[in-house]
């Protein structure tokens, strides 16, 4: 059987980067981090659970320098997965969906997930935490 | 103009369960909503608890991870995240993977890896709360 090349429709690369667009893949980007991280959050908690030796071992990897990495990582994604989430459930019960409202609670969302982040890991550096 | 009462194709037992050529209609969807609802005070929970320990030394989050209110809170945290997050990397599959046998070999291993991480998960929290 020949295989004919078929016509495609429009494919991601002929679309403009927006602020709509470009928060709906951060949604989903931000939500397989998200995933990866709830992998991290059941090793901590097993290790919890092992005793005090196996707690330090785990405690250790995630505050070395690729584990902070990921920690702040994970804290945005967190917080912005959460931020734009809850636009979502707004648009679901049919609020904000002016083009000038979506634009705003886009922005809203991530910068408010920016400022958070920044904010939590300031409070943790400034009480000497980490 | 004659007005013609539209025939329904689909049959009366289709059409009262509302499950579409899917068959699981908007099942799925309702799923992620209800699940997504109910993380945002687990999560902000979780979150602050963590923020307002005085520290994160294996002492300090045992005896707070050993109070009834806050094991009970971590278990449903643990599983309505595992449920949620399968939901969602379960449609990343389906929308970038193609190839039939691949999409079908991560869908299922996403799902072994999701039920033995929140079992895991539960289970410890269940040790703590437990076994002091």
């Amino acid at each position: 059987m020949s295989v004919r090349t078929r016509p495609l429709s429009p494919h991601l690369g002929v679309y403009r980067w927006q602020i709509g667009n470009s928060l709906s893949i951060l949604h989903r980007i931000t939500g397989v981090a998200l995933g990866v991280g709830f992998l991290a959050l059941t090793y901590w908690l097993t290790a919890l659970a092992g005793g005090e030796e196996t707690y330090r071992t785990a405690a250790r990897l995630l505050a070395s320098p690729v584990g902070l990495v990921c920690l702040v990582g994970w804290t945005f994604s967190f917080l912005f997965h959460l931020f734009n989430g809850v636009r979502h459930l707004c648009w679901d019960v049919g609020l904000g969906f002016e083009r000038t409202q979506r634009h705003a609670s886009g922005w809203v969302a991530v910068l408010a997930a920016v400022c958070a982040t920044l904010a939590t890991w300031g409070l943790l550096w400034h009480g000497g935490r980490l | 103009m004659a007005r013609r009462a539209a025939v329904s194709l689909r049959s009366p037992l289709g059409r009262v369960l509302g499950a579409g050529s899917a068959r699981d209609g908007t099942a799925h969807w309702w799923a992620q909503r209800v699940s997504a609802v109910a993380l945002i005070p687990l999560t902000l929970w979780f979150f602050w608890s963590l923020l307002l320990l005085p520290n994160l030394d294996y002492a300090t989050v045992r005896t707070w991870l050993s109070v009834p209110l806050s094991a009970l809170l971590a278990v449903l945290l643990v599983a309505v995240t595992a449920y949620h997050s399968y939901l969602g990397t379960n449609v990343v599959v389906e929308d970038y993977v193609h190839a039939h046998a691949s999409k079908l070999f991560l869908v299922l291993l996403l799902r072994f890896v999701y039920v033995l991480c929140a079992g895991a998960g539960i289970f410890a929290i269940l040790r703590i709360a437990f076994v002091p």
